[in-house]
């Protein structure tokens, strides 16, 4: 049994260039079991390239990530990945229920035990009803629920999210984050999420890293200490969640004002 | 109103024909009710179903042998950048050559039969079977792949439900494409040939003077045409319902 202290997830020195391009540098920070943490930046400044680098789905050229203490080269089974374009993350030509069962395939599991594994994942994201629906046949929202079904069934230690509530709608996305503390609750899985959000950051977050420059590093690493059972209303009107936010802005702001915009030397 | 439009123009069409042969303007064409009478004739007494199935047997064989080779060959042509890049410029020589300027190969070598004009129609419709096979291994979604990745899905299943899915859509145009140019060459290298079938048929019909038989045969060809073509619309619609073209979509 792993206490909550210790890392299941590190980041260290992750350090990324696409030719002379440099994205990354020097990024760490790590992620305790059942631990929520919120990768805050603005667009462009290397979020996905950090999120796949964390994955195993882009290799860092510099730094090295750990899952259980393992350095990551590919995609690690005990991590699974959420992406922002769930209409393209979602196979067309498969139904929800198939499309959920896909990740669970390989892991040597009877019919019955996948179906069982099917129907609770669904029931989990409040989708009992759609199985047999294709995705295209959903709202966005709906699909966005689908694909976490996916990642829920799968029983991963590790969730990563990419920027996953960007394209839906106000209310969905209130829900859907909800959801999301409510599924680390219950199934006490660790969940690293990007957004360029920062309320939402400070929201869902036990841990908000505030990524910022160029080529990014990690500016800050801020402790939220909001407790659990958070709220949409009450959480957000509370004033320590006022000045986490307020401080998280400035901190992004100052930053950018410091770097220079050209291209950072190497 | 759509159905009734069409029906109107074929009505419109033949009435004109009609007029213009029963009048002599046409010069030896027999008007459509001759030939309608000679389409029947050849389906009554039974001297219309050998070459049907002979033009049939030419088109199936040659069509089933442009799929397959052609998804084996397309297929790893597609999936890498670097094959692609360095076959492209032999496919574009070779998809152009007339599939006709080998009857006289194809006839030495295999004689006036139904081999001839198998490997005739194979050649003339293969490469559309590769090309639209690379086009469709090409178009494999980025996010669609990292997906499957992540999850560490196997090998098999990563081929069987992310590539094949992907390239199903435009295998199934490259499939349609072949059955078409397959008849069209099965049909055309039987009358140069000849070599059986609705071509061989038609160019008989035509030296013993017999016009009206001649016609029917060649309205025999376009009904065949359409029958496939038609077939092929179906079986797409269906397998692919799942397609953004062919979604039936409720919300």
């Amino acid at each position: 049994m792993q206490s909550i202290s210790t890392p299941i997830l590190e980041a260290d020195g992750i350090g990324k260039s696409f030719g002379d391009n440099q994205v990354l540098s020097d990024v760490t920070f790590s992620v305790a079991k059942g631990q929520f943490v919120c990768i805050v930046g603005p667009s462009g400044t290397g979020k996905t390239t950090l999120l796949r680098a964390l994955s195993g789905l882009g290799p860092a050229n510099s730094g090295e990530v750990r899952v259980n203490g393992r350095v990551v080269v590919q995609p690690p089974a005990e991590l699974a990945v959420v992406f922002q374009d769930y209409s393209r993350s979602l196979m067309p030509w498969m139904k929800v229920g198939k499309n959920v069962e896909l990740p669970l395939r390989r892991l040597g599991l009877s019919r019955e035990e996948r179906r069982k594994r099917v129907e609770q994942a669904l029931r989990d994201v409040d989708l009992g009803h759609a199985e047999e629906l294709y995705p295209w046949q959903m709202s966005g929202g709906m699909q966005q629920r689908a694909a976490i079904a996916r990642s829920l069934a799968y029983r991963p230690e590790i969730l990563i999210m990419d920027e996953p509530f960007a394209s839906v709608d106000a209310q969905t996305r209130a829900d859907l984050e909800d959801l999301m503390l409510d599924i680390r609750d219950r199934l006490g899985v660790s969940i690293v999420l990007v957004t360029h959000d920062i309320e939402e950051a400070v929201y869902l977050g036990d841990k908000v890293i505030v990524l910022s420059g160029r080529p990014a590093s990690v500016a800050a690493s801020v402790e939220i200490p909001l407790g659990t059972g958070r709220d949409q209303i009450e959480t957000k009107s509370r004033p320590a969640y006022l000045e986490l936010r307020a401080e998280i802005h400035r901190m992004i702001m100052r930053k950018s004002d410091t770097v220079a915009p050209q291209r950072a030397p190497r | 109103m759509n159905r009734l439009s069409q029906l109107g123009v074929i009505v419109l069409v033949l009435g004109a024909w009609q007029v213009a042969a029963a009048t002599g303007q046409l010069g030896a064409v027999p008007t459509p009710l001759v030939v309608a009478g000679a389409v029947l004739g050849l389906v009554l007494d039974g001297s219309g179903w050998g070459p049907l199935a002979e033009t049939l047997a030419s088109w199936f064989i040659s069509l089933l042998l442009a799929v397959v080779i052609g998804v084996i060959i397309g297929f790893p042509l597609g999936v890498s950048r670097v094959t692609y890049r360095m076959s492209v410029v032999t496919l574009d020589f070779l998809r152009t050559i007339p599939a006709l300027v080998f009857v006289p190969l194809v006839v030495l070598l295999y004689g006036a039969g139904l081999q001839s004009t198998i490997l005739l129609a194979f050649f003339g419709a293969v490469w559309a079977m590769v090309m639209q096979t690379i086009y469709g291994a090409r178009d494999l979604d980025p996010v669609a792949r990292d997906t499957f990745r992540s999850f560490g899905v196997r090998r098999w299943d990563t081929v069987t439900r992310l590539l094949l899915p992907t390239a199903l859509p435009y295998m199934a145009t490259g499939v349609r494409l072949a059955a078409a140019i397959c008849l069209l060459i099965s049909i055309s290298a039987q009358i140069v040939i000849p070599a059986g079938g609705f071509g061989e048929q038609i160019v008989v019909h035509q030296l013993s003077g017999a016009l009206p038989e001649m016609f029917a045969y060649i309205v025999l060809c376009g009904v065949l045409g359409m029958a496939i073509d038609s077939t092929f619309r179906w079986f797409e619609r269906s397998v692919l319902a799942w397609h953004p073209s062919h979604r039936k979509v409720s919300s």
